[in-house]
């Protein structure tokens, strides 16, 4: 009997040691976009599933795909925008998903599961974390002060010299990102803002060299605070980012208006994507933190938070009616029409985009 | 056994002995610090960028025979002289740090001039001082200075308030931010070398100036400042050197037409991910800090001798 209790002992520790093996540290490391969450969503994951969520924030792709292309970032899950992403599994930077871990797949939606596939095999690879539109922001009092029937729907605000030269007194500040402004350049003059052609991009720099004088800075993240508090009065941004800039100014009372619109010429649709890099060290926590992410609830609850539209269909019940009845956050299927997306250029665009818009920017 | 077979062959006795392990920390630092860095950059500043992880070619091709064949280019140095946009680049870098180094001096020189006059008993707190916003992050500083400067920042409130000015200064985002947050941020760097130097001067050889007739203004462009010549250079040094790659302060202070090399190599790494031409910029960019540094190594060795 003594013998045998010790056995016991023995192959149970056996077995819990062969358990430790295979089980995963009950920990995922995920790299997101910086304000991009509701916390509650990854403390609740925690809670229900006892993976601790370590969460780090980046505010560019470039700063994310330089980790990657350097390989053992460490990360689980990180959230890399659809072109950049197609880039990175030509690279191979990626793992493709385990679906069969993903049980609520079923809750995307298809019409943004279709735009993304417009950059290849992205749906093999990711799942939508939220989408958004690169659009106009602005002050509405201080447009309103300068320019009467300001055509605040157009991107005439920022390209057009005789326009934007009435707000360069209040700051006009465009992103610091070629992929984004270049393509919006030449929607304005009409040309194909998908467009890959080296000849046809080198346009954008005849509208772009007019309005420079005009154009106090190009910066990614620094216009949500600058437009919040009245230092700057008209960007093209990120539709969420102008949305958190209304809100800051809304809850510090400061007699700040701030209104984002989608140009009449069309804006450009981008998609940042879950996805697990090939050398994740928890690739089964990453795959349940996806498919958490995936749970109607939560990321309602996470869009609620940072008002940015997501990729979920069944989640869009659980919205705040007056966000998903916005149609600068869900566009309608008119709007939507009119939104394009660029692909991903190879190395040699790369650089004439580049080196483009480092003319541009710096006038060399 | 005889002692003498095992004792140890003199050379290496006297490689191993007290003396030159001490020497050779140093160098083991350095080697491992700069040298082994120095030569991973060269390497991928002679290698092609291509769409993988990591995002350039092997310099070394493993074929069929025992030895590797070595694939280097110089495309990405050739490149560099093919754009003027680079030559600009190093240029207008080189413009921002000599002005930024000379209004450093300027103004590290009165302060550490004074302190190193204050009596003794004030001198500590006066040099904590200098040294105490080193104790919050260099970025919060830097931070700090946005809130300052900006268009609806506290200077601007100040001022309207005062009634200096009736429209806000636009000083954001242009290279008068820049400049300001250079200097802002070098100048203990500049103080401390120098104020090492004044306090040590021989106040004997001001007296015999001033007796043998010497006016104040004269004493201190002929006496002081020769003598402090050390404290100059290698404060000018400090700063020179690190605001010439300068990334942090034109990238928040600085406007879009501000151009420095610190950014255009930003731009190669994360915008082009071609990592060879920003391995390049880094390398010249060494090769034209070596310059000045060598010419401060000479002056250093006159000054030991």
């Amino acid at each position: 009997m003594k013998i045998k209790v010790k056995s016991l002992l023995i192959t149970s520790a056996l077995a819990c040691s062969a358990q430790i093996a295979v089980a995963e540290e009950k920990v995922v490391h995920v790299y997101n976009w910086s304000d991009y969450i509701d916390e509650q969503v990854n403390t609740d994951f925690t809670a229900a599933t006892g993976i601790k969520v370590i969460y780090d924030v980046f505010d560019s792709n470039e700063v994310l795909e330089a980790k990657l292309l350097a390989g053992g970032s460490g990360y689980d899950v990180v959230v890399p925008s659809a072109g950049f992403l197609a880039r990175q599994i030509q690279a191979g930077v990626f793992q493709k998903l385990d679906k069969s871990k993903l049980t609520n797949i079923g809750n995307m939606w298809d019409v943004v599961e279709k735009r993304v596939e417009q950059y290849g095999p992205l749906n093999e690879y990711s799942v939508n974390w939220m989408w958004g539109t690169t659009g106009l922001g602005y002050n509405e009092g201080k447009i309103n002060e300068r320019m009467e029937n300001a055509p605040v729907t157009s991107l005439a605000m920022v390209f057009d010299p005789d326009v934007v030269s009435k707000f360069a007194d209040c700051g006009v500040h465009l992103l610091n990102a070629p992929t984004e402004i270049i393509p919006a350049a030449l929607a304005y003059i009409g040309e194909d803002p998908s467009t890959t052609d080296a000849e046809v991009l080198k346009k954008a720099e005849g509208v772009l060299e007019k309005v420079r004088p005009y154009i106090q800075k190009f910066h990614s993240s620094q216009y949500i605070d600058s437009l919040a508090n009245g230092d700057v009065c008209l960007v093209v941004g990120w539709s969420g980012d102008i949305f958190m800039a209304q809100y800051n100014a809304w809850e510090a009372d400061n007699g700040v208006e701030i209104v984002y619109a989608i140009p009449d010429e069309g804006a450009l649709m981008w998609f940042d994507q879950l996805a697990i890099p090939k050398d994740a060290p928890h690739p089964d926590n990453a795959h349940q933190y996806i498919n958490w992410t995936m749970e109607p609830e939560q990321i309602a609850t996470a869009t609620n938070y940072v008002w940015y539209a997501n990729g979920n269909l069944a989640s869009q019940p659980l919205l705040d009616e007056e966000l998903f009845n916005d149609p600068a956050v869900y566009p309608t299927p008119e709007i939507l029409e009119g939104l394009y997306t660029v692909p991903t250029y190879d190395a040699a665009t790369q650089r004439v985009v580049t080196r483009l818009w480092t003319k541009i920017t710096t006038g060399y | 056994m005889n002692i003498k077979e095992i004792q140890v062959p003199s050379f290496l006795r006297r490689a191993f002995n007290g003396r030159n392990a001490i020497i050779s920390i140093p160098y083991l630092w350095l080697l491992f610090l700069f040298l082994f860095p120095f030569i991973i950059v060269l390497k991928i500043s002679l290698a092609q960028p291509v769409i993988a992880m990591p995002p350039y070619t092997d310099l070394l091709k493993w074929g069929e025979s025992w030895w590797p064949t070595i694939q280097a280019s110089l495309d990405s140095y050739l490149f560099l002289f093919s754009d003027s946009l680079y030559i600009h680049a190093y240029l207008s870098s080189l413009k921002i740090a000599i002005i930024s180094t000379i209004l450093t001096l300027i103004i590290g020189y009165s302060i550490a001039y004074s302190v190193a006059r204050a009596p003794t008993r004030w001198r500590g707190i006066l040099l904590m001082l200098v040294i105490l916003p080193f104790w919050t992050s260099f970025l919060i500083r830097v931070y700090a200075w946005i809130g300052i400067l900006k268009t609806e920042g506290l200077l601007n409130l100040a001022l309207t308030t005062i009634g200096i000015i009736d429209k806000p200064l636009i000083i954001m985002n242009t290279d008068l931010a820049v400049y300001i947050g250079i200097v802002y941020s070098y100048l203990p760097f500049m103080i401390l070398p120098l104020y090492a130097n004044l306090e040590k001067m021989d106040m004997s050889l001001l007296e015999a100036a001033a007796d043998l007739g010497c006016r104040p203004l004269k004493t201190f462009w002929t006496v002081t400042i020769p003598l402090s010549l050390p404290g100059i250079l290698a404060g000018c040094f400090l700063v020179f050197i690190p605001v010439m790659g300068e990334f942090v302060i034109p990238d928040l202070l600085g406007g879009s037409q501000t151009l420095m090399i610190g950014k255009v190599l930003w731009g190669e790494f994360f915008y082009n991910r071609d990592w060879p031409v920003a391995s390049a910029v880094a390398i010249i960019l060494l090769a034209i800090l070596v310059v000045p540094i060598m010419f401060y190594q000479k002056s250093q060795e006159k000054a030991i001798s």
